[in-house]
Protein backbone atom coordinates (compact mmCIF):
# COMPACT_ATOMS: atom_id res chain seq x y z
CA UNK A 1 0.00 0.00 0.00
CA UNK A 2 1.18 3.42 -1.13
CA UNK A 3 2.25 5.41 2.33
CA UNK A 4 0.71 9.08 2.91
CA UNK A 5 2.94 10.43 5.39
CA UNK A 6 1.04 13.74 6.53
CA UNK A 7 2.87 14.23 10.16
CA UNK A 8 5.95 16.09 9.24
CA UNK A 9 5.71 18.55 12.60
CA UNK A 10 5.73 14.69 14.49
CA UNK A 11 9.04 14.21 12.79
CA UNK A 12 10.59 13.55 9.04
CA UNK A 13 12.55 10.99 7.54
CA UNK A 14 16.27 12.08 6.79
CA UNK A 15 17.00 13.15 2.89
CA UNK A 16 19.23 10.60 0.91
CA UNK A 17 21.34 14.11 0.17
CA UNK A 18 21.50 14.52 4.24
CA UNK A 19 22.16 10.53 4.85
CA UNK A 20 25.55 10.80 2.19
CA UNK A 21 26.81 14.04 4.08
CA UNK A 22 26.97 12.26 7.27
CA UNK A 23 27.75 8.54 6.64
CA UNK A 24 31.25 9.05 5.99
CA UNK A 25 31.56 10.46 9.85
CA UNK A 26 29.87 7.59 11.65
CA UNK A 27 33.30 5.92 10.52
CA UNK A 28 35.57 6.75 8.24
CA UNK A 29 35.93 11.03 9.55
CA UNK A 30 35.15 9.83 13.37
CA UNK A 31 37.61 11.71 14.73
CA UNK A 32 36.65 13.88 18.05
CA UNK A 33 36.69 17.28 16.99
CA UNK A 34 38.73 18.55 19.81
CA UNK A 35 41.67 16.11 18.69
CA UNK A 36 45.08 17.78 17.38
CA UNK A 37 45.89 15.28 14.52
CA UNK A 38 44.08 15.64 10.84
CA UNK A 39 41.23 13.49 11.93
CA UNK A 40 40.20 15.33 14.02
CA UNK A 41 40.71 18.82 12.48
CA UNK A 42 39.06 17.19 9.67
CA UNK A 43 35.57 16.83 11.96
CA UNK A 44 36.24 20.03 13.42
CA UNK A 45 36.25 21.31 9.89
CA UNK A 46 33.03 20.00 9.39
CA UNK A 47 31.57 21.43 13.07
CA UNK A 48 32.82 24.78 11.57
CA UNK A 49 31.12 24.20 7.96
CA UNK A 50 27.34 22.72 9.44
CA UNK A 51 27.42 25.82 12.08
CA UNK A 52 27.89 28.20 8.75
CA UNK A 53 25.01 26.48 7.28
CA UNK A 54 22.83 27.11 10.52
CA UNK A 55 23.51 30.31 10.99
CA UNK A 56 22.60 31.12 7.32
CA UNK A 57 19.14 29.50 7.72
CA UNK A 58 18.15 32.18 10.81
CA UNK A 59 20.78 35.73 9.39
CA UNK A 60 23.13 35.14 12.81
CA UNK A 61 27.02 34.57 12.93
CA UNK A 62 28.09 31.55 12.93
CA UNK A 63 29.49 32.19 16.89
CA UNK A 64 26.17 32.21 17.77
CA UNK A 65 24.96 28.66 17.00
CA UNK A 66 25.84 26.02 19.77
CA UNK A 67 24.67 22.50 18.76
CA UNK A 68 22.58 20.64 21.57
CA UNK A 69 20.52 17.39 21.17
CA UNK A 70 17.29 18.84 19.85
CA UNK A 71 14.59 21.31 20.36
CA UNK A 72 13.73 19.97 24.12
CA UNK A 73 17.59 20.76 25.41
CA UNK A 74 17.61 24.37 23.41
CA UNK A 75 14.41 25.24 24.59
CA UNK A 76 15.36 23.98 28.57
CA UNK A 77 19.36 25.64 27.95
CA UNK A 78 17.56 28.70 27.07
CA UNK A 79 15.15 29.63 29.63
CA UNK A 80 16.57 27.91 32.82
CA UNK A 81 20.06 29.41 31.27
CA UNK A 82 18.57 32.64 31.84
CA UNK A 83 16.70 32.30 34.99
CA UNK A 84 19.45 30.75 37.14
CA UNK A 85 21.71 33.85 35.09
CA UNK A 86 19.42 36.77 36.04
CA UNK A 87 18.34 35.60 39.18
CA UNK A 88 21.99 35.56 40.49
CA UNK A 89 21.63 39.53 40.04
CA UNK A 90 18.42 39.89 42.46
CA UNK A 91 18.36 42.76 44.52
CA UNK A 92 16.51 43.72 47.57
CA UNK A 93 14.14 45.58 45.68
CA UNK A 94 14.34 43.23 42.68
CA UNK A 95 13.95 39.36 42.59
CA UNK A 96 14.51 39.11 38.97
CA UNK A 97 12.32 35.95 38.83
CA UNK A 98 9.34 37.01 35.98
CA UNK A 99 8.93 34.86 33.17
CA UNK A 100 6.37 35.71 30.38
CA UNK A 101 4.98 33.11 28.24
CA UNK A 102 2.17 31.85 26.36
CA UNK A 103 -0.56 28.96 26.55
CA UNK A 104 0.11 27.18 23.76
CA UNK A 105 4.07 26.80 24.30
CA UNK A 106 5.21 23.27 23.28
CA UNK A 107 5.24 21.35 26.72
CA UNK A 108 9.46 21.75 26.65
CA UNK A 109 8.73 25.49 27.51
CA UNK A 110 5.50 25.04 29.76
CA UNK A 111 7.33 22.04 31.63
CA UNK A 112 10.33 24.11 32.32
CA UNK A 113 8.56 26.88 33.44
CA UNK A 114 6.25 24.62 35.44
CA UNK A 115 9.59 23.45 37.21
CA UNK A 116 11.21 27.16 37.27
CA UNK A 117 7.93 28.04 39.26
CA UNK A 118 8.81 25.64 41.74
CA UNK A 119 12.20 27.22 42.56
CA UNK A 120 10.74 30.93 43.02
CA UNK A 121 10.04 32.41 39.52
CA UNK A 122 6.86 33.81 39.16
CA UNK A 123 5.42 32.50 35.64
CA UNK A 124 2.82 34.16 33.26
CA UNK A 125 1.27 32.16 31.15
CA UNK A 126 -0.35 35.09 28.24
CA UNK A 127 -3.76 33.61 26.93
CA UNK A 128 -4.39 33.69 22.62
CA UNK A 129 -7.44 34.70 21.25
CA UNK A 130 -9.53 32.13 19.04
CA UNK A 131 -7.11 32.23 16.22
CA UNK A 132 -4.13 31.22 18.04
CA UNK A 133 -2.10 34.93 18.77
CA UNK A 134 -1.02 36.04 21.77
CA UNK A 135 -1.86 40.12 22.11
CA UNK A 136 0.87 42.34 21.80
CA UNK A 137 -0.63 45.01 24.12
CA UNK A 138 -1.17 41.93 27.08
CA UNK A 139 2.74 41.04 26.75
CA UNK A 140 3.74 44.86 26.99
CA UNK A 141 1.28 44.67 30.16
CA UNK A 142 2.64 42.15 31.84
CA UNK A 143 6.04 43.19 32.01
CA UNK A 144 7.57 44.40 35.35
CA UNK A 145 10.89 45.37 36.55
CA UNK A 146 11.28 41.60 38.04
CA UNK A 147 10.71 40.63 34.04
CA UNK A 148 13.75 38.40 32.75
CA UNK A 149 12.38 36.69 29.78
CA UNK A 150 9.64 36.71 27.18
CA UNK A 151 9.45 33.08 25.92
CA UNK A 152 6.97 33.11 22.82
CA UNK A 153 6.89 30.08 20.11
CA UNK A 154 7.87 31.16 16.64
CA UNK A 155 4.84 28.97 15.16
CA UNK A 156 2.71 26.68 16.80
CA UNK A 157 2.96 22.88 16.58
CA UNK A 158 -0.35 22.40 16.52
CA UNK A 159 -2.67 24.98 14.75
CA UNK A 160 0.62 26.72 13.22
CA UNK A 161 -0.57 30.31 14.33
CA UNK A 162 2.99 32.12 13.46
CA UNK A 163 3.27 34.54 16.47
CA UNK A 164 4.41 38.10 15.71
CA UNK A 165 7.93 37.58 16.41
CA UNK A 166 9.27 40.93 15.04
CA UNK A 167 7.07 43.10 17.75
CA UNK A 168 7.68 41.19 20.82
CA UNK A 169 10.95 41.14 19.96
CA UNK A 170 10.57 44.69 19.84
CA UNK A 171 8.52 44.77 22.68
CA UNK A 172 11.34 42.60 24.46
CA UNK A 173 14.48 45.36 23.76
CA UNK A 174 12.29 48.51 24.81
CA UNK A 175 11.74 46.68 28.51
CA UNK A 176 15.21 45.58 28.14
CA UNK A 177 14.34 42.07 28.73
CA UNK A 178 15.14 39.01 26.83
CA UNK A 179 13.51 37.03 24.34
CA UNK A 180 13.57 33.40 23.40
CA UNK A 181 11.51 31.71 20.71
CA UNK A 182 10.68 27.97 19.93
CA UNK A 183 11.16 27.75 16.73
CA UNK A 184 11.21 24.09 16.11
CA UNK A 185 8.75 24.15 13.45
CA UNK A 186 9.18 27.26 11.62
CA UNK A 187 13.06 26.48 10.77
CA UNK A 188 12.99 25.70 6.82
CA UNK A 189 9.46 26.24 6.51
CA UNK A 190 9.30 29.82 6.86
CA UNK A 191 11.51 32.81 6.75
CA UNK A 192 13.49 33.47 10.61
CA UNK A 193 15.71 36.67 10.41
CA UNK A 194 17.13 36.70 14.51
CA UNK A 195 18.01 40.09 13.49
CA UNK A 196 15.21 41.61 11.65
CA UNK A 197 12.52 39.90 14.33
CA UNK A 198 14.65 41.15 17.16
CA UNK A 199 15.56 37.65 18.73
CA UNK A 200 17.77 36.87 21.36
CA UNK A 201 17.47 32.98 22.03
CA UNK A 202 16.08 30.58 19.88
CA UNK A 203 15.47 26.99 19.50
CA UNK A 204 15.97 24.67 16.17
CA UNK A 205 15.42 20.76 16.04
CA UNK A 206 16.95 18.27 12.96
CA UNK A 207 14.74 16.08 12.81
CA UNK A 208 11.84 18.66 11.70
CA UNK A 209 13.72 19.49 8.60
CA UNK A 210 14.86 15.97 7.39
CA UNK A 211 18.02 16.17 9.59
CA UNK A 212 18.25 13.09 11.79
CA UNK A 213 16.29 12.71 15.18
CA UNK A 214 19.00 13.48 18.29
CA UNK A 215 19.82 16.79 16.94
CA UNK A 216 19.66 20.52 17.23
CA UNK A 217 20.15 23.92 18.16
CA UNK A 218 20.30 27.14 19.99
CA UNK A 219 21.09 30.87 18.56
CA UNK A 220 22.39 32.90 21.28
CA UNK A 221 22.69 36.43 20.18
CA UNK A 222 26.38 37.79 21.22
CA UNK A 223 26.72 39.21 24.54
CA UNK A 224 23.51 37.22 26.40
CA UNK A 225 24.64 35.05 29.13
CA UNK A 226 23.57 31.57 30.16
CA UNK A 227 24.04 29.79 33.14
CA UNK A 228 25.86 26.47 31.95
CA UNK A 229 23.37 23.34 32.54
CA UNK A 230 25.26 21.19 30.80
CA UNK A 231 29.24 20.64 32.61
CA UNK A 232 32.44 18.70 31.42
CA UNK A 233 34.66 19.46 29.10
CA UNK A 234 33.87 22.66 27.64
CA UNK A 235 32.95 21.82 24.17
CA UNK A 236 30.73 24.42 22.23
CA UNK A 237 32.36 27.76 23.68
CA UNK A 238 31.62 26.26 27.54
CA UNK A 239 28.23 26.48 27.31
CA UNK A 240 27.47 23.47 26.05
CA UNK A 241 29.80 20.06 26.92
CA UNK A 242 30.35 16.69 25.58
CA UNK A 243 31.66 15.58 22.52
CA UNK A 244 30.28 16.98 19.60
CA UNK A 245 27.51 15.29 17.60
CA UNK A 246 29.35 14.90 14.62
CA UNK A 247 27.64 13.22 11.89
CA UNK A 248 24.28 14.68 13.40
CA UNK A 249 25.88 18.11 12.84
CA UNK A 250 26.42 17.69 9.55
CA UNK A 251 22.91 16.90 9.06
CA UNK A 252 21.70 19.35 10.88
CA UNK A 253 24.05 21.86 8.65
CA UNK A 254 23.40 20.40 5.31
CA UNK A 255 19.30 19.93 6.31
CA UNK A 256 19.75 24.01 7.24
CA UNK A 257 21.52 24.78 3.89
CA UNK A 258 18.85 22.79 1.75
CA UNK A 259 16.07 24.27 3.49
CA UNK A 260 17.60 27.66 2.81
CA UNK A 261 18.21 27.03 -0.73
CA UNK A 262 14.88 25.90 -1.56
CA UNK A 263 12.68 27.87 0.85
CA UNK A 264 10.77 29.50 -1.64
CA UNK A 265 9.65 26.47 -3.41
CA UNK A 266 9.64 24.51 -0.28
CA UNK A 267 6.84 26.83 1.09
CA UNK A 268 5.00 27.37 -2.22
CA UNK A 269 4.68 23.32 -2.31
CA UNK A 270 3.31 22.62 1.28
CA UNK A 271 0.99 25.81 0.84
CA UNK A 272 -0.66 24.55 -2.87
CA UNK A 273 -1.45 21.11 -1.06
CA UNK A 274 -2.56 22.88 2.10
CA UNK A 275 -4.73 25.26 -0.20
CA UNK A 276 -6.46 22.18 -1.71
CA UNK A 277 -6.74 20.25 1.28
CA UNK A 278 -8.80 23.04 3.35
CA UNK A 279 -10.86 23.69 0.11
CA UNK A 280 -11.77 20.19 -0.21
CA UNK A 281 -11.89 18.98 3.07
CA UNK A 282 -14.62 21.84 4.05
CA UNK A 283 -16.58 21.70 0.53
CA UNK A 284 -17.20 18.31 0.65
CA UNK A 285 -17.17 17.17 4.26
CA UNK A 286 -20.07 17.99 6.18
CA UNK A 287 -19.54 20.10 9.58
CA UNK A 288 -15.58 20.20 9.10
CA UNK A 289 -13.99 23.26 10.51
CA UNK A 290 -10.45 24.45 10.69
CA UNK A 291 -8.78 24.90 14.00
CA UNK A 292 -6.97 28.02 14.21
CA UNK A 293 -6.55 30.51 11.81
CA UNK A 294 -5.69 30.47 8.16
CA UNK A 295 -3.82 34.20 8.26
CA UNK A 296 -0.37 34.13 9.39
CA UNK A 297 -0.22 30.24 9.76
CA UNK A 298 2.81 28.02 8.78
CA UNK A 299 2.54 26.55 5.02
CA UNK A 300 2.56 23.09 5.91
CA UNK A 301 0.26 23.05 8.64
CA UNK A 302 -4.12 22.18 8.66
CA UNK A 303 -5.61 21.20 11.40
CA UNK A 304 -9.33 20.10 11.05
CA UNK A 305 -12.03 19.64 13.29
CA UNK A 306 -14.80 16.97 12.58
CA UNK A 307 -17.99 17.06 14.76
CA UNK A 308 -19.47 13.66 16.77
CA UNK A 309 -16.33 11.57 15.99
CA UNK A 310 -13.23 11.17 18.10
CA UNK A 311 -10.01 11.59 16.84
CA UNK A 312 -7.72 8.57 17.92
CA UNK A 313 -10.57 6.41 16.02
CA UNK A 314 -10.17 8.51 13.25
CA UNK A 315 -6.52 8.00 12.95
CA UNK A 316 -6.64 4.43 13.10
CA UNK A 317 -8.87 4.30 10.35
CA UNK A 318 -6.71 6.43 8.07
CA UNK A 319 -4.04 4.47 9.24
CA UNK A 320 -5.66 1.60 7.57
CA UNK A 321 -5.67 3.32 4.20
CA UNK A 322 -2.14 4.67 4.31
CA UNK A 323 -2.75 7.91 5.63
CA UNK A 324 -0.97 9.17 8.76
CA UNK A 325 -1.33 12.48 10.75
CA UNK A 326 -1.52 13.48 13.96
CA UNK A 327 -4.94 14.51 16.61
CA UNK A 328 -5.77 16.75 19.56
CA UNK A 329 -7.84 13.81 20.96
CA UNK A 330 -7.34 13.69 24.78
CA UNK A 331 -7.77 9.57 23.78
CA UNK A 332 -4.65 9.82 22.21
CA UNK A 333 -2.50 11.61 24.72
CA UNK A 334 -0.43 10.08 27.88
CA UNK A 335 -2.80 11.89 30.02
CA UNK A 336 -5.85 11.78 28.58
CA UNK A 337 -6.24 15.75 29.32
CA UNK A 338 -6.20 16.87 25.32
CA UNK A 339 -4.73 19.31 23.59
CA UNK A 340 -3.76 22.53 25.87
CA UNK A 341 -3.81 24.47 22.50
CA UNK A 342 -7.02 23.47 21.24
CA UNK A 343 -8.64 24.28 25.03
CA UNK A 344 -6.54 27.01 24.76
CA UNK A 345 -8.66 28.66 21.54
CA UNK A 346 -11.66 28.19 23.51
CA UNK A 347 -12.67 25.05 21.48
CA UNK A 348 -15.12 22.90 24.14
CA UNK A 349 -13.87 19.12 24.45
CA UNK A 350 -16.80 17.37 23.09
CA UNK A 351 -15.65 18.77 20.14
CA UNK A 352 -11.84 19.00 20.09
CA UNK A 353 -11.76 15.51 20.34
CA UNK A 354 -12.63 15.33 16.43
CA UNK A 355 -9.49 16.85 15.44
CA UNK A 356 -6.82 15.91 12.93
CA UNK A 357 -3.59 17.77 12.50
CA UNK A 358 -1.94 17.53 8.72
CA UNK A 359 1.68 18.51 8.68
CA UNK A 360 3.19 18.64 5.09
CA UNK A 361 6.60 18.04 3.36
CA UNK A 362 8.67 17.19 0.59
CA UNK A 363 6.83 13.90 -0.11
CA UNK A 364 3.64 14.85 -0.06
CA UNK A 365 2.35 15.73 -3.82
CA UNK A 366 -0.62 17.44 -5.24
CA UNK A 367 -1.88 13.99 -7.23
CA UNK A 368 -2.38 13.02 -3.50
CA UNK A 369 -5.14 15.34 -2.61
CA UNK A 370 -8.13 13.41 -3.92
CA UNK A 371 -7.17 10.09 -2.88
CA UNK A 372 -6.48 12.25 1.30
CA UNK A 373 -9.91 14.04 0.78
CA UNK A 374 -11.69 10.59 0.03
CA UNK A 375 -10.50 8.68 2.57
CA UNK A 376 -10.97 11.38 5.39
CA UNK A 377 -14.66 11.43 3.74
CA UNK A 378 -15.11 8.15 4.16
CA UNK A 379 -13.62 7.50 7.60
CA UNK A 380 -15.81 10.58 8.37
CA UNK A 381 -18.56 9.31 7.47
CA UNK A 382 -18.38 5.53 9.00
CA UNK A 383 -17.90 7.13 12.29
CA UNK A 384 -20.48 8.89 12.17
CA UNK A 385 -22.84 6.26 11.02
CA UNK A 386 -21.93 4.53 14.27
CA UNK A 387 -21.55 7.56 16.79
CA UNK A 388 -24.21 8.33 19.08
CA UNK A 389 -23.43 12.14 18.14
CA UNK A 390 -24.76 12.32 14.69
CA UNK A 391 -28.31 11.66 13.98
CA UNK A 392 -27.99 9.74 10.48
CA UNK A 393 -31.58 10.29 9.62
CA UNK A 394 -31.17 13.89 9.96
CA UNK A 395 -27.25 13.82 9.08
CA UNK A 396 -26.18 16.19 11.55
CA UNK A 397 -24.53 16.94 14.70
CA UNK A 398 -26.82 16.37 17.77
CA UNK A 399 -23.79 16.02 20.30
CA UNK A 400 -24.53 19.35 22.51
CA UNK A 401 -27.74 17.05 23.99
CA UNK A 402 -25.67 14.28 25.40
CA UNK A 403 -22.70 17.03 27.04
CA UNK A 404 -22.53 16.80 30.76
CA UNK A 405 -20.35 18.55 33.65
CA UNK A 406 -17.80 16.47 34.49
CA UNK A 407 -19.20 14.63 37.35
CA UNK A 408 -16.85 12.25 40.00
CA UNK A 409 -17.34 9.19 37.89
CA UNK A 410 -15.88 10.85 34.95
CA UNK A 411 -13.30 12.09 36.92
CA UNK A 412 -12.68 8.53 38.75
CA UNK A 413 -12.37 7.31 35.14
CA UNK A 414 -9.10 9.25 34.09
CA UNK B 1 0.90 8.61 21.73
CA UNK B 2 1.09 5.02 20.15
CA UNK B 3 -1.46 2.53 21.92
CA UNK B 4 -0.13 -1.43 22.50
CA UNK B 5 -3.38 -2.97 21.02
CA UNK B 6 -4.07 -6.79 20.49
CA UNK B 7 -4.71 -8.12 17.50
CA UNK B 8 -8.70 -8.88 18.54
CA UNK B 9 -8.97 -5.05 19.70
CA UNK B 10 -7.77 -4.03 16.06
CA UNK B 11 -9.67 -6.50 14.36
CA UNK B 12 -12.74 -5.33 16.10
CA UNK B 13 -12.32 -1.56 15.80
CA UNK B 14 -11.40 -2.55 11.92
CA UNK B 15 -14.18 -4.48 11.45
CA UNK B 16 -17.12 -3.86 13.95
CA UNK B 17 -19.87 -6.20 14.88
CA UNK B 18 -23.30 -5.40 14.94
CA UNK B 19 -23.11 -1.45 14.59
CA UNK B 20 -26.45 0.29 14.37
CA UNK B 21 -29.71 1.03 16.37
CA UNK B 22 -32.49 -1.25 17.18
CA UNK B 23 -35.90 0.50 16.24
CA UNK B 24 -38.20 -0.10 19.14
CA UNK B 25 -35.65 -2.23 21.37
CA UNK B 26 -36.39 -3.78 24.03
CA UNK B 27 -34.22 -1.87 26.07
CA UNK B 28 -31.42 0.79 25.59
CA UNK B 29 -29.06 2.34 27.60
CA UNK B 30 -26.63 5.17 27.30
CA UNK B 31 -23.02 5.90 29.13
CA UNK B 32 -20.04 8.42 28.95
CA UNK B 33 -19.29 11.76 28.63
CA UNK B 34 -18.59 13.58 24.52
CA UNK B 35 -16.67 15.76 27.47
CA UNK B 36 -14.24 13.25 28.22
CA UNK B 37 -14.22 11.24 24.19
CA UNK B 38 -16.61 8.58 24.33
CA UNK B 39 -20.15 7.86 25.24
CA UNK B 40 -21.70 4.73 23.92
CA UNK B 41 -25.60 3.58 23.27
CA UNK B 42 -26.10 -0.22 23.56
CA UNK B 43 -29.82 -1.61 22.13
CA UNK B 44 -31.18 -5.10 23.39
CA UNK B 45 -34.17 -7.71 21.89
CA UNK B 46 -35.24 -9.69 24.18
CA UNK B 47 -37.60 -12.59 23.39
CA UNK B 48 -40.59 -14.22 25.57
CA UNK B 49 -37.66 -16.64 26.98
CA UNK B 50 -35.30 -13.60 28.84
CA UNK B 51 -32.80 -14.47 26.37
CA UNK B 52 -31.16 -11.62 23.92
CA UNK B 53 -31.75 -11.97 20.16
CA UNK B 54 -30.45 -8.96 19.32
CA UNK B 55 -27.57 -6.36 20.48
CA UNK B 56 -26.25 -3.42 18.73
CA UNK B 57 -24.42 -0.34 19.48
CA UNK B 58 -23.29 3.32 18.70
CA UNK B 59 -20.23 4.63 20.26
CA UNK B 60 -18.48 7.90 20.12
CA UNK B 61 -14.96 6.88 21.41
CA UNK B 62 -11.28 5.94 20.75
CA UNK B 63 -10.22 2.29 19.11
CA UNK B 64 -10.80 0.25 22.75
CA UNK B 65 -14.07 2.25 23.00
CA UNK B 66 -14.92 0.69 19.91
CA UNK B 67 -13.45 -2.61 20.37
CA UNK B 68 -15.28 -3.13 23.21
CA UNK B 69 -18.76 -2.43 22.23
CA UNK B 70 -18.17 -4.21 19.62
CA UNK B 71 -16.90 -6.88 21.46
CA UNK B 72 -19.89 -7.09 24.26
CA UNK B 73 -22.61 -7.16 21.21
CA UNK B 74 -20.82 -10.50 20.42
CA UNK B 75 -20.88 -11.56 23.89
CA UNK B 76 -23.97 -10.76 24.54
CA UNK B 77 -26.15 -12.26 22.01
CA UNK B 78 -27.69 -15.50 22.64
CA UNK B 79 -27.31 -15.02 27.00
CA UNK B 80 -30.17 -14.63 29.03
CA UNK B 81 -30.75 -10.97 30.74
CA UNK B 82 -29.47 -12.74 33.83
CA UNK B 83 -26.17 -13.83 31.89
CA UNK B 84 -26.06 -10.71 30.25
CA UNK B 85 -26.11 -8.34 33.35
CA UNK B 86 -23.01 -10.24 34.80
CA UNK B 87 -20.83 -9.58 32.31
CA UNK B 88 -18.03 -7.40 33.78
CA UNK B 89 -15.44 -4.33 32.10
CA UNK B 90 -13.00 -7.08 32.71
CA UNK B 91 -14.46 -9.98 31.19
CA UNK B 92 -14.73 -8.07 28.18
CA UNK B 93 -11.15 -6.69 28.11
CA UNK B 94 -10.20 -10.06 28.40
CA UNK B 95 -12.15 -11.50 25.81
CA UNK B 96 -9.93 -8.99 24.00
CA UNK B 97 -6.79 -10.47 25.14
CA UNK B 98 -6.28 -7.09 27.12
CA UNK B 99 -6.40 -3.75 26.75
CA UNK B 100 -3.45 -0.93 27.31
CA UNK B 101 -3.44 -0.13 30.92
CA UNK B 102 -4.40 3.81 30.19
CA UNK B 103 -7.76 2.33 28.43
CA UNK B 104 -8.69 -0.22 30.84
CA UNK B 105 -10.14 2.23 32.90
CA UNK B 106 -11.50 4.78 30.38
CA UNK B 107 -12.94 3.58 27.75
CA UNK B 108 -13.78 0.39 28.75
CA UNK B 109 -17.85 1.51 29.42
CA UNK B 110 -19.69 -1.46 27.49
CA UNK B 111 -20.41 -3.70 30.15
CA UNK B 112 -21.69 -0.37 31.86
CA UNK B 113 -23.89 0.38 28.54
CA UNK B 114 -25.23 -3.21 28.48
CA UNK B 115 -26.41 -2.94 32.47
CA UNK B 116 -27.92 0.37 31.67
CA UNK B 117 -29.65 -1.42 28.74
CA UNK B 118 -31.14 -4.32 30.90
CA UNK B 119 -31.93 -2.05 33.72
CA UNK B 120 -34.18 0.14 30.79
CA UNK B 121 -35.90 -3.43 30.20
CA UNK B 122 -36.68 -4.08 33.17
CA UNK B 123 -37.66 -0.91 34.22
CA UNK B 124 -40.12 -0.81 31.52
CA UNK B 125 -41.72 -4.78 32.02
CA UNK B 126 -41.50 -4.43 35.49
CA UNK B 127 -38.84 -6.99 36.46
Amino acid sequence: MKMYYMDNSATSPVVEEVLNEMLPYFNEKFGNASTLYKLGVESKKALDKARQQVADLINADPKEITFTSGGSESDNMAIKGVAFKERAKETEDNPKNHIITSQIEHPAVLETCRFLEKYGFEVTYLPVNSDGFISLEELENSIKDSTILITIMHSNNEIGSIQPTKEIGAIARKHNVLFHSDAVQSAGKIPIDVEEQNIDLLSISGHKINAPKGIGAIYIKKGVQLEVLIHGGGQEDGIRSGTENIPGIVGLGKAAEIANNNLENIMKHNQEIRDQLVEKVTSEIKDSYINGSLENRLPNNIHFRFSGIEGESLILRLDDKGIMGATGSACSTRDLKGSHVLAALGIKPALSHGSLRLSIGKDNSIEDVDYIVQSIKEVVEYLRSISPLWDNKTDEYIGDKFEKPLDEEDLDRY
Amino acid sequence: MAMDYSDKVIDHYTHPRNTGVIENPSGEGTVGNPVCGDIMTIYIDVDENEKLTDVKFSTFGCGAAIATSSMITEMAIGMSVEEAYQITRNDVADELDGLPPIKLHCSNLAADALQAAIDNYREKNNK
